[in-house]
């Protein structure tokens, strides 16, 4: 499992869009050098790098138990909350270290958004999920700039339209693909830079999965996302880079495109192939 | 009389233990029958065979039992009747006051106790027929018994076929036995509350109505003979509503902080090890018996209580509500924590997750979202801790006192209505003075007022009810 060394993520980096030079890169948003993570004695990730492009997407793909996941966790420190976790190695955002003991997890994560598997609205109205975090964060001094944020973010995750009328409702009457996109709403409504999403359809249809990967393309625009997914062609339809984790190393990462149709590693081969996995 | 009991009471034991024998080896029998009866082919039989024994021991044991139980109502009333028709003219035409203590009589001979009389041949007669009727009645409901439930096992057993439904039978009995436990339940608490209501409209035809739930001054004490002192007694309840209310709201003053911010630290805050050591400790609080917290509160915190009051300069009762309040708090800090504890708990984490996602910090998830999503449960132990609290008579007793004064100050000695139940109804009373039966009157009124306690709290925690899932 050491053949994800440096090396290979060297050559592959060359796969970003021949813009993102390995250190240092400046239109890289996220960078991970040397990152382990142990759960207690289990050593769960191994010497990952990885760079996460700027307003691009990033497919975290591989088999179940292979870490992407705790990778993803790994960026907006949400590891944190797990009782024996540890993580190892440099994780920076534009340059600044985010395990940097003088960084404040709040902000970061009121910078880096997540959404999660099993939509979670809170057990409160439409309005409050949205205003939870500007309200928190103190982005709004007005009830009429709440408002706007609610709406705006509502508009942007292509709900403001099927809920307009019952904002005092509570989120979790809403259906499942709403719900949901009730989540990445109030997600959007922090502001942040980078949106973590962590297999967000995986309890949905596929018209309510059709509605958030286009919702996931148009937050492309402003935002940076990066996706864990079991389902290849989405990784396929929604991404532009790939990154194919497996038995916790990161094996092989580059163009969505190059990954799916020209795989350097054979293990990466036989995954996107349906061979294991 | 007593010997009696005992006889029946251990024949019916062993007719029972019969009856559980003989249905075993039904039970036996008809699975061993089933089994062969579905030989060849595992889904030739309807039923699995361990139905059809249970059928068949259900058979056995059913019949048998009912007819024990209508036996024994029967039994007594039968012998009686069959005593007294037996008597000479002469005694029969007593009335029936003297007729029923001549009965006693006879049958406190029957059994060789000691009778109030002198005895004469007719007396003498009349037990000893008693005492045959008994002996062959209950021959006669041993062989009874036991032969209905060998007729009722053998036809069971003879039933059993592949095509017989038993488990429709026997899961159909198992239903009506589940109704049945049910409505005990129910009607005892009917039972109870129809009894209160009924003693409790006696005394009200003594005392108005209004007259106790509005009057201020308690003093229930009624003289024997028109001349003593105090020979109207006052019966206005407000006193002990007061009283109540004042050592409840201590106590709720003590044990919602405390229950309260123990319950978040252990859900949230405490690691493993610290809550599976510390809340086991905490309610082990619950299981203190309260006349130990009485001790307690009378003899360690009510002395204390008053020499601080002193030392500050203020007059304090030495049977203080404060103390007997502020233990009571102390007893009903688990009903609040554990329970609290347990919901917070069960907030699932992805909604915890979701906060700490948007950047809320550890306190802001635990009083936005975590206590929101849980507060119907918490709201439910606190009543439940009210409802011990109204309810608990013995530290009251013990360091509250048993004046009945009229006051909002916690350093006045007050009492409860639980309390004034127990002085009223304990030494010798007669069952029909206005000062028993108020008794019943504040038992009624403090069951009306914890069931609309209880009302209100399922109205509220059904409201305000967060889903979270």
């Amino acid at each position: 499992m050491q053949t994800a060394t440096l090396t290979d993520v060297t050559v592959n980096a060359g796969h970003l869009g021949g813009v993102v030079k390995l250190r240092g890169a400046s239109a890289a948003k996220m960078t991970a050098r040397d990152v382990n993570v142990y759960y207690g004695e289990a050593q769960a990730l191994r010497q990952v790098d990885l760079d996460i492009g700027e307003k691009r997407i990033t497919a975290l793909i591989g088999p179940s138990g292979c870490g992407k996941s705790t990778f993803l966790r790994c960026l907006n420190r949400m590891n944190d909350v797990i009782e024996g976790c540890r993580v190892t190695g440099r994780i920076e955002m534009d340059g600044e270290d985010i395990y940097d003991t003088a960084l404040d997890v709040v902000r970061l994560r009121a910078r880096v958004g997540m959404v999660f598997q099993k939509p979670n609205p809170f057990p409160k109205s439409i309005f409050d999920n949205i205003a939870y975090g500007p309200r928190i964060h103190g982005f709004a001094n007005h009830k009429n700039d709440l408002d706007e944020i609610v709406q705006t973010s509502l508009e942007r995750a292509g709900l403001w339209l099927e809920v307009k009328d019952r904002l005092a409702a509570p989120g979790t009457g809403l259906s499942g693909g709403q719900q949901q996109r009730l989540c990445i709403a109030r997600a959007i409504a922090v502001d942040p830079d980078v949106i973590l999403m962590d297999e967000p359809c995986s309890a949905l249809d596929p018209i309510a999965t059709a509605k958030i990967e286009e919702l996931m393309d148009e937050l492309r625009t402003s935002l940076t996302i990066v996706i864990v997914t079991h389902s290849m062609q989405q990784a396929a339809r929604v991404s532009q880079h790939t990154a194919f984790f497996h038995l916790g190393s990161l094996i092989e990462c580059g163009d969505t495109d190059e990954i799916f149709t020209n795989p350097q590693d054979e293990r990466t081969q036989g995954y996107i192939t349906g061979r294991f996995g | 009389m007593l010997r009696d009991k005992a006889v029946t009471g251990m024949q019916l034991t062993l007719i029972i233990a019969a009856l559980l024998i003989l249905s075993s080896i039904g039970y036996a029998m008809g699975r061993r029958r089933a089994v062969a009866a579905g030989r060849g082919g595992a889904l030739r039989l309807h039923s699995r065979p361990s139905y059809h024994g249970a059928y068949v021991a259900l058979w056995c044991a059913l019949p048998s039992l009912l007819l024990l139980v209508l036996w024994s109502i029967a039994e007594p009333r039968l012998a009686e009747w069959l005593l007294i028709a037996r008597l000479p003219d002469s005694i029969r035409a007593l009335d029936p006051d003297r007729l029923g203590l001549l009965v006693l009589d006879v049958k406190n001979l029957a059994v060789g106790n000691i009778v109030s009389r002198e005895i004469d041949p007719a007396l003498q007669a009349a037990a000893e027929g008693y005492n045959r009727f008994l002996t062959l009645s209950t021959a006669a409901m041993v062989v009874v018994a036991i032969s209905i439930g060998v007729v009722g096992a053998a036809r069971a057993i003879r039933g059993v076929s592949p095509a017989f439904r038993a488990r429709n039978q026997v899961e159909k009995v198992a239903r009506n036995i589940m109704l049945a436990a049910s409505i005990i339940a129910v009607l005892t608490t009917v039972g109870i509350v129809l009894s209160l209501l009924f003693e409790a409209l006696r005394f009200f035809d003594q005392v108005p109505f209004f007259d106790f739930l509005f009057g201020t001054r308690w003093s229930p004490q009624t003289a024997l003979r028109a001349d003593q002192v105090g020979a109207s007694g006052e019966f206005g309840a407000v006193p002990l509503f007061a009283g109540t209310l004042l050592i409840t709201v201590i106590a709720m003053c003590v044990a919602t902080p405390v229950g309260l911010f123990s319950a978040i630290y252990m859900s949230e805050y405490a690691g493993p090890r610290f809550r599976a050591t510390a809340k086991p400790m905490l309610e082990i609080l619950a299981g203190v018996p309260t006349v130990v917290y009485g001790f307690f509160a009378a003899l360690t915190v009510a002395p204390f209580v008053r020499g601080v009051g002193e030392s500050i300069g203020l007059s304090v009762a030495s049977e203080s509500a404060l103390a007997a309040g502020g233990v009571m708090g102390i007893m009903i800090i688990p009903f609040i924590s554990s329970l609290s504890d347990d919901v917070m708990n069960a907030v699932p984490q992805s909604l915890r997750d979701g906060a700490y996602a948007l950047g809320a910090t550890k306190s802001e998830t635990i009083r936005q979202v975590i206590f929101p999503a849980a507060l119907p449960g918490i709201v439910g132990g606190m009543l439940l801790a009210v409802s011990r609290a109204i309810g608990e008579t013995m530290i009251v007793v013990m360091a509250a006192g048993l004046a009945a004064n009229l006051t909002a100050n916690p350093l006045e000695a007050v009492t409860t209505v639980t309390v004034q139940i127990v002085t009223l109804l304990v030494g010798d009373q007669e069952f029909d003075s206005a000062k028993t039966l108020a008794a019943f009157a504040l038992g009624l009124v403090l069951f009306t007022a914890t069931l609309a306690l209880n009302v209100v709290a399922l109205y509220v925690v059904r409201k305000y009810r967060e889903k979270y899932d």
